[in-house]
């Protein structure tokens, strides 16, 4: 599997140089969210804001008014949480085109509490007029600009940086409202986003390999959630349904499937991993998957719990698993 | 266009009719907001008399019902800030930060002839865009800002905005001082002043008052204009309701900083029965109907004066 450098580095200068209204606003994190070239290349595009970001919020909503595209680059938890009644009343309330490109999504920091959004796609599905996105790769960190380009409304990012891997080809990008169907079976469905969705791609084979078949949707838009390609994934499970989020149980993807299965009278078993209405802390992200159960062996765990049958895999077994990148299945030739 | 009062150039008598709308309408309805149109009054009649440069209002004389939230699915949601005329590099735009001032800025609007008189029915109604605190769809009103501080920052960006297109227009915003609690505004403060919008200026009503009471008793500022000069802000103080000095501090040439002008009012102006309620005075609410009896007694003198 390819592994990227700082994807969205050059992507995002690429993108940007034939769009004159996109602008960046940065709040003291330009480097640590790879937009320090993009300001020395676009000097008179970009805006430093400081460590304020109420204010910050304002002004992108101010810049979003006169008809520019605000891309504003900091952490997660320095946009949906500091800064919400701004963020809501500012920006959300009014419908802006403001795209708020969240970094460091749940556990992917060893900075600790402070700096680790786990309760972020709660808080942006509960918010009026905002669409959420996740990247999950560098094909994602890639081509969600061009999604988020294109709605009419403000757009929450959950943004990956660094060493990202590429799960799916460059010709396959992301799509708006569209999971990706990356494995097919009928014993059960997994739905994953974000960097639980390497976690599955090991799990998923070795399942099948055990005799439990599975079909695997990544997930890139948590709202809107209406994809008819996930709620055909839930119906033809044959036990039952296991989501992986990096992000606490309450309120985002198992939530949203959770609520999906209830309004569609879809009564089946459903076992949601993920931070089990807990804070964490700072260490590094494999410990921090281990620990709290947001890898591909705690994956392997719920399936078992959802099928009630032992497979008999280890974390040995899973370590064997290589994950190439993979054509997804979601074409509409598929479907 | 402009009423006849504003044309005979009479911003005083302008803010003297604002001030007895109000009152008038607080009676009628029982209470409201009175003493915010006792100290800004005249800061009204100034802004939209003769400070603010504003093409005619692009919006119905009668406001329309409330359309529904923005969203991507509603496209008739309509601009409060239509009211203040179309939007075209060479106006102002006007941001109204503080929005329980509402009824203030809608019988402005009424003087200045933006706005029918019998709009003020529809205020605080079921189903009414002329809301008690409103948002953008609300006459006169661009940006949702009932969440106090946050419009100087929207305004920084509108104006750091049309800084990047050329655009000669100010970018005006009315605030109170209550509002200089909030974090946000000295934030915005040093954002205003770092990228340097000489272009935008607030006007401030120095009332002294917030809703628990006397600001000095809730959370002491200290002074605001020590506290911007520091911050790198040009300020200027004014009384409040001397509308000469007010349109005087409203030209300005830029000089690379934001402008603040701060303005002191008295609360009670107007209504010196309202210094017996002192310092209760942000929402009139009448205990009794003694106390609404002599309330009543005041406006009639007040429309007799007049």
């Amino acid at each position: 599997m390819e592994r990227v450098q700082r994807p969205h580095v050059e992507n995002f200068i690429r993108w940007a140089a034939d769009k004159p209204k996109v602008v960046v606003v940065s709040a003291d994190l330009t480097n640590s969210c790879e937009v320090g070239k993009w300001r020395d290349t676009y000097p008179d595009r970009f805006f430093s804001l400081g460590m304020a970001e109420q204010n910050l919020m304002g002004f992108a909503a101010g810049l979003a008014r006169e008809g520019f595209e605000p891309y504003v680059h900091t952490f997660a938890v320095f946009i949906y949480r500091r800064p919400y009644d701004q963020l809501a009343m500012s920006i959300a309330y009014p419908n802006l085109p403001v795209r708020l490109m969240a970094f460091l999504p749940g556990i992917t920091t060893p900075g600790g509490v402070t700096h680790q959004a786990i309760e972020d796609v709660a808080i942006m599905r509960a918010t009026p007029n905002m669409t959420v996105l996740e990247t999950g790769d560098a094909t994602e960190v890639e081509s969600v600009l061009d999604v988020a380009h294109a709605v009419d409304g403000p757009v929450y990012v959950r943004f990956l940086r660094g060493v990202v891997p590429r799960l799916f080809p460059r010709s396959e990008p992301m799509e708006l409202g569209r999971a990706r169907v990356l494995h097919e079976g009928d014993d059960v469905t997994v739905l994953t986003a974000g960097i639980t969705t390497e976690e599955a791609m090991r799990a998923v084979p070795a399942l099948a390999d055990a005799g439990v078949r599975a079909t695997h949707l990544h997930v890139s838009t948590h709202k809107p959630f209406d994809d008819p390609t996930v709620l055909d994934a839930l119906r033809r499970a044959r036990h039952g349904v296991v989501t992986l989020e990096n992000h606490t149980i309450v309120g985002g993807l198992g939530s949203a499937v959770a609520e999906l299965m209830a309004e569609n009278a879809i009564g089946k078993p459903l076992v949601r991993l993920g931070l089990r209405d807990t804070y964490a802390h700072g260490a590094s992200q494999a410990y921090l998957m281990r620990a709290y159960g947001l890898d591909a062996l705690a994956l392997v765990r719920g399936v078992e719990r959802v099928t009630g049958r032992d497979t008999g895999l280890s974390e040995d077994d899973l370590a064997q698993v290589r994950v190439e990148a993979v054509h997804s299945l979601a074409k509409a030739e598929a479907l | 266009m402009p009423t006849p009062a504003a044309a005979t150039a009479d911003l005083a008598a302008v803010a003297r009719s604002i001030r007895r709308r109000v009152f008038e309408h607080v009676m009628r309805n029982g209470g409201g907001y009175l003493s915010q149109a006792c100290s800004s009054a005249e800061i009204f009649a100034a802004l939209y008399g003769r400070i603010l440069r504003l093409g005619p209002s692009q919006a119905p004389m009668r406001p329309v019902p409330f359309p529904g939230a923005p969203s991507a699915a509603n496209p008739d949601y309509v601009s409060g800030g239509a009211y203040n005329g179309p939007h075209a590099p060479e106006y102002d735009r006007f941001i109204f930060s503080p929005a329980h001032y509402a009824l203030v800025l809608y019988t402005a609007l009424i003087e200045f002839g933006r706005l029918a008189e019998d709009a003020l029915e529809q205020f605080n109604r079921d189903g009414s865009t002329v809301e008690m605190i409103g948002a953008e769809h609300s006459p006169g009103v661009e940006t949702t800002t009932g969440s106090l501080a946050q419009a100087i920052s929207q305004a920084g960006g509108i104006a750091l905005g049309r800084r990047l297109k050329g655009e000669p227009g100010r970018v005006w915003v009315m605030m109170s001082d209550g509002e200089f609690q909030e974090g946000q505004v000295w934030e915005a403060v040093q954002a205003l002043v770092h990228h340097r919008l000489d272009h935008l200026a607030v006007i401030a009503d120095v009332n002294g008052q917030q809703c628990d009471g006397a600001m000095d008793d809730v959370m002491t500022v200290g002074s605001l204009a020590a506290k911007l000069h520091a911050f790198g802000a040009r300020v200027v103080e004014v009384d409040g309701h001397d509308v000469d000095a007010l349109v005087a501090a409203g030209e300005f040439r830029p000089d690379g900083r934001p402008l603040f002008v701060l303005a002191r009012t008295d609360p009670a102006r107007g209504v010196p029965l309202m210094r017996e309620r002192a310092p209760n005075l942000h929402y009139l609410r009448f205990a009794s109907d003694e106390e609404r009896a002599r309330y009543q007694a005041a406006f009639d003198a007040f429309d007799e004066e007049a």
